[in-house]
């Protein structure tokens, strides 16, 4: 069984983002890019189905800009066999990228697609649905715990007041959520492997999607500064402020 | 001249970060506090297989270069694990370079892999109370008795000797009074440190509390010849061949230290507000730390120049010695500056970097002192007459 992870390069969770003077998005020059943490989590359960004998081959895909190569990389270092960069400059959306991985589904005939819930930079949660309905693919997003027997397939999903198990048939969707498992480290060997795995090019064009955006941004901004706190002498005083100055009580 | 890391490079960097991440601040904090052994830190490195990343493929490690290990020991130091972390590791990267120069294809297959895999820990013993920077007054006496060396004498600052399994051990099998030239009579060897015949006695130190360095007794400590590496009386010229390794390596880590101090002297100048303003925004708290940035990355050029000529096969001595010299300066007055940037905070250990502070002495001091470098390069570089 063929596995298809794709994996979204994304501005480093540890770093805070600044907004772009002009407001037209966050700026990304010369800041720490890494895999999206969610991505990593749908890597790793793919090669833990691998390990387990589950899956026979993963291919890792990331869409955008040549630098994404690294983001395969990274992929393929955790255990992924081969990739495929789909290169393109334009401002990729959801539906853009749901498109372009039907497309390479297309191809590559895969049993399953693992994807992140979501990217930590737009936080679209949007992809995995999309691409579930332009496949005509049961979902199982937000995964927790998976399960796959033969063609069975089994996804838990946390929600609220408990735990949502969903039965479905490959092939199929996953999407992950934080708690499926905690990705590995990869060793120095393995990255050394890494880099002598191919990594295919392609264009949109070739896979006959046009990626331009359809949605605008119409502005991004830093949320507001939180105002500072005021400490109060006694109970008294605080039931007074909020009294006389919040006008909650 | 290029002055990027190759993305297999830039990979390295990021996943020694991202282990060592897993090993935070208060880890640190706490084996300093407590003086143990950062085993689980050492055991993760020897997991990833970090550990062999500049030794040969066929022996179990990487076949990377200096270079390579340079900027994963930079990343150890910089996750601020400082010389906490590196030392614990230090000379499994490189330590064993005599053995992979000098020693047998029986001794490389013996020694190397349990090292590389970290189920051996090892200590270097060169240094003397009584013989200092000069290490051809080196007294620590290995007598050869049939087919076997007896060791008798006193090593000190022999740093993880408390934890070690193995001590490369350089030793006079040849008495000064016979030698023909000064740097003979000495020889290496990589051996059992049979502590039924060795006393390992930790000496209390400024820092880095959990990487032990020690006094080494040795009373009729017998080593089997076969543990002997190269040539008898050739021990000075084969611990040679790792010196300028080591230099960077050191250098990087000193650089690591003293970023990893910068990050937070920033971070605090730029959060920390008094008098109605962050204390960043005055110049007296931000031209200091804009020196120290360019000190450090100034430094850090030399030292991956250094690296650069050593993997290539060229000479490099002035360049790792320059590099040592620079890297641990610029690290030094890094973590000085973090300290007095946080004010009375910088003295807390709750901050950190007083243990920075602490730590980024000994790139300054081992193994080789910044006085001694100069030496070399007035006599090496400007041809001046020989000091020492
Ligand atoms: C934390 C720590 C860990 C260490 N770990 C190890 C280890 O694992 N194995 C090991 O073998 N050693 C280790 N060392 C020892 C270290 O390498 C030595 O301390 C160092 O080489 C300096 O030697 P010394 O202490 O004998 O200084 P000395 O030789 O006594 O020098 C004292 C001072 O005099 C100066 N000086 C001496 N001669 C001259 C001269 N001709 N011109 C100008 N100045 C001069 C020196 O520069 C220095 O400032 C460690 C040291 C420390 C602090």
């Amino acid at each position: 069984m063929k596995i298809i992870v794709p994996v979204k390069r994304v501005v480093d969770y540890n770093v805070k983002v600044r907004v772009k003077s002009d407001g037209t998005g966050v700026e990304t020059a010369g800041v720490k890019m890494s895999m999206n943490p969610f991505d990593e989590i749908a890597v790793e359960e793919a090669v833990r189905l691998k390990e387990k004998g589950v899956a026979t081959e993963i291919v890792a895909v990331s869409l955008g800009v040549a630098a994404c190569q690294e983001t395969i990389r990274t992929a393929l270092a955790m255990g992924a066999d081969r990739g495929i960069l789909v290169e393109t400059d334009v401002d990729l959306q959801p539906l853009a990228v749901a498109k372009l991985l039907k497309a390479i589904v297309a191809k590559e005939d895969p049993k399953l697609v693992i994807l992140g819930k979501q990217a930590i930079d737009d936080d679209m949660n949007a992809t995995g649905q999309m691409l579930a309905a332009l496949l005509g693919w049961p979902q199982g997003t937000f995964a927790s715990k998976v399960v796959i027997e033969g063609d069975a397939l089994t996804v838990t999903r946390e929600v609220d007041g408990g735990l949502e198990t969903l039965a479905m048939t490959l092939p199929a969707i996953i999407t992950t959520d934080l708690r499926l498992n905690e990705p590995r480290y990869a060793s120095l060997p393995n990255i050394m492997k890494a880099r002598k795995k191919p990594i295919e090019t392609v264009k949109p064009a070739d896979l006959g999607v046009d990626p331009a955006p359809r949605l605008t941004v119409v502005s991004v901004a830093e949320p507001p500064k939180r105002q500072a706190g005021q400490k109060v002498g006694s109970v008294a005083e605080l039931v007074q402020k909020l009294r006389t100055e919040a006008k909650v009580i | 001249m290029d002055f990027e890391l190759s993305a297999e490079q830039a990979q390295i960097r990021e996943e020694v970060l991202r282990l060592c991440a897993r090993f935070d601040e208060t880890y640190w904090l706490e084996r300093d506090r407590d003086g143990a052994f950062p085993e689980d830190f050492y055991a993760a490195m020897a997991e990833g297989n970090w550990l062999g990343i500049a030794m040969p493929e066929e022996y179990g490690g990487a076949g990377l270069g200096v270079t390579e290990a340079a900027i994963m020991m930079q990343a150890v130091a910089e996750s601020g694990a400082c010389m906490s972390g590196a030392s614990a590791i230090h000379i499994n990267i490189f330590g064993l370079n005599p053995v992979v120069v000098h020693g047998t294809e029986e001794q490389k297959r013996r020694m190397l892999p349990p090292l590389i895999a970290g189920r051996d820990k090892a200590c270097f013993g060169v240094t003397e109370p009584n013989a200092g920077l000069n290490t051809t007054e080196i007294a620590v006496r290995a007598e050869k008795r049939g087919d076997r060396y007896v060791v008798n004498g006193q090593k000190i600052w022999t740093s993880t000797a408390q934890e070690a399994t193995k001590i490369l051990l350089l030793a006079r099998t040849t008495p000064k009074d016979q030698v023909k030239k000064k740097t003979g009579g000495l020889t290496l060897f990589y051996t059992d440190l049979d502590r039924s015949r060795a006393e390992v006695r930790r000496i209390p130190k400024m820092g880095r509390h959990a990487v032990d360095s020690n006094m080494v007794f040795f009373e009729d400590m017998e080593i089997p010849e076969e543990n002997r590496i190269g040539a008898e009386g050739e021990g000075f010229r084969a611990i040679l061949h790792g010196l300028n390794p080591e230099r960077v390596l050191i250098a990087a880590e000193a650089i690591g230290i003293g970023r990893a101090a910068l990050a937070r002297a920033a971070r605090y100048a730029r959060e920390r507000v008094v008098f109605g303003r962050p204390i960043g925004q005055n110049q007296g708290i931000q031209h200091p730390l804009a020196r120290n940035w360019a000190e450090l990355e100034a430094a850090n050029l030399m030292t991956f120049k250094a690296a650069a000529l050593y993997d290539a096969g060229k000479e490099c001595g002035a360049e790792a010695n320059a590099a040592k010299y620079l890297a641990a300066e610029a690290g030094f007055h890094s973590c000085e500056q973090a300290v007095m940037t946080h004010g009375g905070m910088g003295y807390a250990k709750e901050y950190h970097v007083e243990r920075y502070f602490r730590e980024s002495m000994i790139p300054r001091i081992a193994p080789v002192s910044p006085q001694l470098i100069l030496s070399y390069l007035a006599e090496r570089v400007l041809d001046l007459p020989k000091s020492y």
